[in-house]
């Protein structure tokens, strides 16, 4: 009966307006689900290459406006702005170092354009004046399995062309114990110095290049902060302002008797 | 040739900022032109002024991004701009888009899809408050600027100067929609980037005008208005069209053969005796 009546009368405004109202929360709700769930999966680029003095990816992603002025000053064509479809988060700028690396111009045109700070300038810059030999755009890494320097072929192309030539990478020498009268050269890649432009990667000879780079959050682990070089002075210093912490545990006498007097019930729980 | 200059005049100027701009952001990248520099996100114009999107930066603001002083004089100056030209005039004036979803609009009237189309817009006009809203939410929840990683406007925009990739499938689905799903249906109803310049183009100063006296209740206005709500006064009242959503397109004023419709600079005495 009452629902009889209900359905009759016309829906009031106030009646009319909850209901709206709930009904934009509902669609905002599925919309802002379904939009987050994409958003998650977009920005998801592990292996992704930024420009020089790029910040943290996470920072990066929410900072950069992906205006492309980084692109447009790159002069190598280096640079481009991820397109839909390629995988990257869209309208970003990145490399990939096997096409075009990273000729590490030493004004680095690039990085002061930077309108939103996605790229930051003091990141490069050494005694107030740039240098992108202390730029870090990801690390190379070497897979000694497919590299032919491994293998005892005399190949030394990503040493040659790496543009900081016997700091980033060096060469080994060792033994050929499989002749017995040769010696293999091998390249050693050192990430205090690798800027990651990626020139060794392009110089590599293989069909799929057996130097590459990576980002350095991926490339790189981590020891903690809890081991300390000793031998190293600069290590060392970490541990002058360092002081122990000296945790005690009360230990009350009187909750110890009160336990025993308690009877054994407690303990024969168990 | 007069006649036709008197009824597409705002559509040709419209036409020639809309491809000009991109012209020149196309040169700055491809020919290293420094007239504009950029995108519609943020650009230079000869290489000093920047000029960036509010609506970006909001979002970039809300994912919690330290938002550099450059961008802040960018947004300062689209802000002023637009607040006082008429936010909306963004989007027929400058978007790109546009050219898609009035070439859609157009096909509609020629097809006559509408009368085709009998039941009732299922998206109301409000609901690109709520998309602009809920991106404002989805950027602070998920720390990027949830919109710009969607955008088909930005992916257009974008892809003409840098190279467009699958974007073209973005703005093929903005066309389809508005040709058979809803009419206006991104411009005029779900787009957020519209919303929030529907909102900060309220108090702006350029105006259409309605001179109720003069009007023959053609309605021709309102058959090519993409915001027709805005001009609820015709042939009722000649008072300015106050509302933010209008775009400021003059389409109005173009296909009007009585002189019922024309600009104005909003007059604030006016207002203030009729209590607006």
């Amino acid at each position: 009966m009452s629902n009889h009546s209900k359905a009759k009368q016309p829906l009031s405004d106030r009646r009319k307006f909850i209901l709206n109202m709930a009904r934009g929360v509902g669609y905002a709700a599925i919309g802002g689900m379904v939009w987050s769930a994409y958003l998650d999966e977009a920005k998801a680029s592990p292996l992704v290459l930024r420009p020089p003095a790029a910040i943290k990816e996470n920072d990066f992603l929410k900072t950069c406006i992906k205006c492309g002025l980084c692109v447009e000053a790159c002069p190598y064509d280096t640079l481009k702005l991820a397109k839909p479809g390629e995988h990257t988060p869209v309208g970003t700028p990145f490399f990939i170092p096997r096409e075009i690396p990273c000729y590490m111009c030493e004004d680095i045109p690039c990085v002061p354009v930077c309108p939103s700070g996605a790229l930051d300038e003091s990141s490069v810059t050494v005694d107030g004046h740039l240098d992108i030999n202390v730029a870090e755009m990801g690390l190379a890494v070497i897979d000694e399995n497919s590299c032919i320097a491994f293998w005892g072929i005399q190949c030394d192309a990503c040493y040659r062309a790496c543009p900081i030539l016997g700091e980033a990478i060096t060469v080994e020498y060792s033994k050929n114990e499989r002749t017995g009268k040769h010696a293999f050269l091998k390249p050693v890649v050192h990430a205090d110095a690798c800027t990651g432009c990626g020139m060794c990667e392009q110089a590599c000879v293989t069909e799929k290049p057996a130097i590459f780079i990576l980002p350095r959050e991926v490339a790189m682990g981590k020891a903690g902060s809890h081991y300390i070089k000793g031998w190293d002075k600069k290590d060392e210093a970490r541990l002058k302002d360092a002081h122990a912490i000296h945790t005690t545990t009360k230990v009350s006498k009187k909750e110890a008797v009160d336990k025993l007097n308690g009877g054994l019930e407690g303990l024969l729980d168990d | 040739m007069t006649k036709i200059w008197n009824n597409y005049r705002y559509l040709i100027l419209r036409r020639f900022t809309q491809i000009g701009i991109l012209i020149l952001f196309f040169g700055a990248n491809v020919w290293g032109w420094k007239i504009l520099e950029g995108n519609l996100s943020t650009s230079k114009i000869f290489g000093i002024i920047p000029m960036s999107d509010p609506y970006a930066v909001l979002q970039m603001v809300a994912a919690g991004a330290v938002v550099a002083t450059d961008l802040l004089l960018g947004v300062a100056i689209v802000t002023l701009f637009y607040f006082l030209v008429g936010g909306r005039a963004f989007c027929s004036w400058v978007c790109p888009i546009n050219m898609v979803t009035d070439s859609a609009n157009w096909l509609r009237r020629l097809f006559d899809i509408d009368r085709a189309q009998l039941q009732k817009q299922p998206i109301g006009r409000n609901a690109r408050y709520w998309v602009l809203g809920l991106s404002l939410i989805v950027s602070a929840f998920m720390g990027i600027a949830a919109f710009e990683f969607i955008s088909p406007i930005s992916m257009l925009h974008r892809g003409i100067v840098f190279g467009i990739g699958f974007g073209w499938a973005a703005v093929l689905i903005i066309f389809l929609f508005d040709l058979f799903v809803l009419k206006n249906g991104w411009c005029g109803h779900i787009c957020p980037l519209g919303g929030f310049y529907s909102l900060l183009g309220k108090f702006s100063f350029i105006r259409v005008h309605h001179l109720e006296e003069n009007c023959t209740l053609c309605m021709k206005c309102k058959v090519v208005c993409p915001e027709k709500q805005v001009l609820h006064m015709i042939g009722k009242e000649s008072i300015p069209v106050l509302s933010g959503e209008c775009t400021n397109c003059a389409r109005c004023i173009e296909v009007c053969d009585d002189d019922a419709l024309r600009f104005s600079i909003r007059d604030f005495i006016q207002n203030k005796k009729t209590g607006e």
